[in-house]
């Protein structure tokens, strides 16, 4: 098809026009993008929140939009507080857990690994987040089964007692390492850890070598150096990898399912009640919790000066 | 005089480059020393190894007579002021200032006073408070400096610390750092590309070219009496000659170097002493102080000439582009260089 004079011409005013109202560009480009955020993102949370604030009728087992703070109330009621706390305490030792592993991997990534080892580190931290998930969950309940690898190694090692030792603390423990709290924290640092490592690197990727040798040159040895430089300016992307390890221990409901002791999760109490019951109400309060610990914790990094180096 | 640095034998070999090769040089106490050279010339290597970043892979360094060759940076008692200036960005004015002096265990009181004067000493008191990304950048050159000065350091390395600002602020930040040199007595080496920059404001200069130190000398020997071909050319302007042209010229073999003032339009009959050649006038470029003229003699030489603009040098009896001209040199002004 050939383009005749006057389309070409339409077209270059049309260019120039746009060129000229810079604003109305913008706009044409940023609406479909805005009208995804906008409806889908913040539209369906709004929705969720508007549902915590609904009532359940236990009778009909049916939704009433008449608006109650009920569900937020239950919340604080012993067993669903005590889910939520259990949650909470989880997602934190494995945010902290990830952050002690992730750090020197990030630190060595970022300074040290060039050429093929940058990309060896890349691959190695990104290829267990292409494998499904669920299988990873699935081969850790065989890796931590009675009978299992870790049994033999630590059989082998002569740890037994001090597995003994830790399963029968309370609160971390259980009858085996695949019903303990610890074989849960296990799978869970272990499948987040790649959330923590990568906003890491890139937050030490973003130091200037220079200021390292600045602090050296000043009369800093080492370990002074890392922890009035290097970890302080780290912290942004330590933050960032801790919301990611605590959303994602908080919301989730397969490893709860498939490892550790009985008792809900977070993740499994809103897919319960969701699911089973149909108390959406009450799954929606529910999840309205780790929005409001991350909006915390976020608001308690921002006062102790985290993101001030940004 | 005492030594403030020694480098005896310095090589430093990334792989298979030769970033510094066997490089020896002194640098006495209270003294203004520049490293001057082309990038990648090994001046900031050799900087980097006196701080003690890197190792070098041969050779010894003393610093006050006192081998520092295997000591960190942490231990030695010289101190850096970095071309992109390295201000801790989460650290205020002041508690970047004091960062040396908390390292190692000043009390907190004389710190801050100590912070307070150095800042006081580079003009901005009232800084404090603020982050480097507030400053400008001749401001956060100005902290830079008050950061490694505040530790009283016995010699202070200086990395390109004018690069990065704009000419007027860089000309006024030579004069200052001068003064302050003077005043504190401390020895500076102080690391440049600019020739001009390293000939006005130090006592003494090297001259670095493909990591060897090609002369070390005063900035006046540098400029009347260079030892090689690549000075002459690097430091200020020459006319360098050499081969068939130069044993025409001087009678000698050696190539020789005539710096452009020295260079005058001549007529035929002007004394015998001076050394005359005739060539098409190419070019003028005006500079205000001088003019700069771009003369091509036969055989494809070129002669940069320059010659101050005064009242008697009115625009009719000056030389026109595409004229012959006759220009000319004394014996005298002529510098015989080694064969490169």
């Amino acid at each position: 098809m050939k383009m005749t004079t006057s389309m070409i011409h339409l077209r270059q005013k049309l260019s120039t026009f746009l060129y000229r109202n810079s604003t109305l560009y913008l706009l044409i480009l940023l609406i479909p993008p805005l009208l995804w955020f906008g409806i889908v993102y913040l539209g369906s949370l709004l929705a969720l929140l508007t549902q915590s604030v609904y009532t359940f009728d236990d009778f009909s087992m049916s939704v009433l939009p008449t608006l109650t703070l009920q569900n937020y109330i239950n919340l604080f009621g012993a067993s669903n507080f005590d889910i939520v706390t259990r949650t909470f305490l989880m997602a934190a030792a494995v945010s902290i857990a990830c952050s002690i592993v992730g750090f020197p991997i990030a630190y060595y990534m970022a300074r040290y690994a060039v050429g093929w080892q940058k990309g060896f580190f890349y691959i190695a931290v990104l290829l267990p987040m292409w494998a499904s998930y669920i299988v990873k969950a699935y081969s850790w309940t065989v890796i931590l089964a009675k009978g299992g690898i870790l049994y033999w190694f630590i059989n082998r090692t002569g740890l037994t007692p001090v597995i003994d030792f830790l399963l029968s603390l309370p609160g971390v423990g259980g009858n085996t390492l695949s019903t303990s709290h610890l074989g849960r924290f296990l799978v869970f640092t272990y499948v987040w850890l790649p959330f923590m490592i990568l906003p890491i690197q890139t937050s030490i990727e973003r130091i200037h070598p220079n200021l390292l040798s600045a602090s050296a040159d000043l009369g800093a040895a080492p370990s002074q150096t890392f922890r009035t430089v290097l970890l302080p300016l780290a912290v942004p992307g330590i933050v960032a990898g801790s919301i990611f390890t605590f959303c994602l221990t908080f919301g989730d409901y397969i490893i709860p399912t498939l490892v550790g002791p009985s008792g809900f999760f977070i993740g499994t109490m809103v897919y319960t009640q969701q699911g089973a019951i149909g108390n959406m109400p009450m799954a929606a309060a529910f999840t309205v919790v780790p929005i409001l610990v991350v909006g915390l914790y976020l608001t308690f990094a921002k006062r102790m000066g985290a993101f001030d180096a940004l | 005089m005492k030594a403030a640095v020694e480098l005896n034998n310095i090589s430093r070999h990334y792989g298979e480059v030769r970033a510094l090769d066997r490089i020896s040089m002194v640098v006495n106490d209270g003294e203004f020393f520049s490293m001057l050279g082309p990038s990648g010339s090994g001046k900031t290597t050799c900087l980097r190894l006196i701080a003690g970043f890197e190792k070098p892979t041969d050779g010894t360094i003393l610093i006050h007579s006192k081998d520092t060759t295997n000591v960190p940076p942490y231990e030695r008692d010289v101190n850096t002021v970095f071309q992109d200036y390295a201000l801790f960005p989460h650290m205020s004015n002041l508690e970047n200032i004091e960062y040396g002096l908390k390292m190692k265990g000043v009390a907190k009181a004389e710190r801050r006073q100590r912070a307070e004067e150095a800042l006081t000493m580079v003009a901005l008191p009232d800084f404090g408070s603020r982050r480097p990304s507030h400053l400008s950048g001749g401001q956060r050159q100005r902290i830079a400096l008050a950061r490694a000065l505040v530790n009283r350091p016995r010699v202070l390395l200086l990395d390109e610390p004018l690069g990065a600002l704009d000419l007027k602020l860089r000309e006024q930040m030579q004069v200052e750092l001068k003064t302050l040199q003077r005043k504190l007595g401390i020895t500076f080496i102080y690391v440049t590309h600019d020739q001009g920059e390293a000939l006005s404001m130090s006592d003494r200069v090297a001259v670095f070219n493909q990591g060897k130190i090609e002369q070390i000398d005063t900035p006046q020997n540098l400029y009347r009496k260079p030892s090689t071909i690549f000075v002459a050319n690097f430091v200020g302007t020459a006319n360098i000659l050499q081969g068939q042209i130069a044993q025409e010229l001087s009678g000698q073999s050696h190539p020789f170097s005539v710096r452009p003032e020295h260079i005058k339009f001549v007529d035929s009959n002007t004394a015998v002493d001076i050394i005359k050649l005739s060539g098409i006038l190419i070019d003028m470029q005006y500079y205000g102080t001088h003019n700069r003229y771009e003369v091509e003699v036969a055989g494809d030489h070129r002669f940069t000439v320059e010659m101050a603009c005064t009242e008697g040098n009115s625009k009719e009896n000056l030389p026109q582009i595409g004229q012959t001209v006759i220009i000319g040199w004394s014996a005298a002004s002529m510098v015989y260089l080694p064969e490169s």
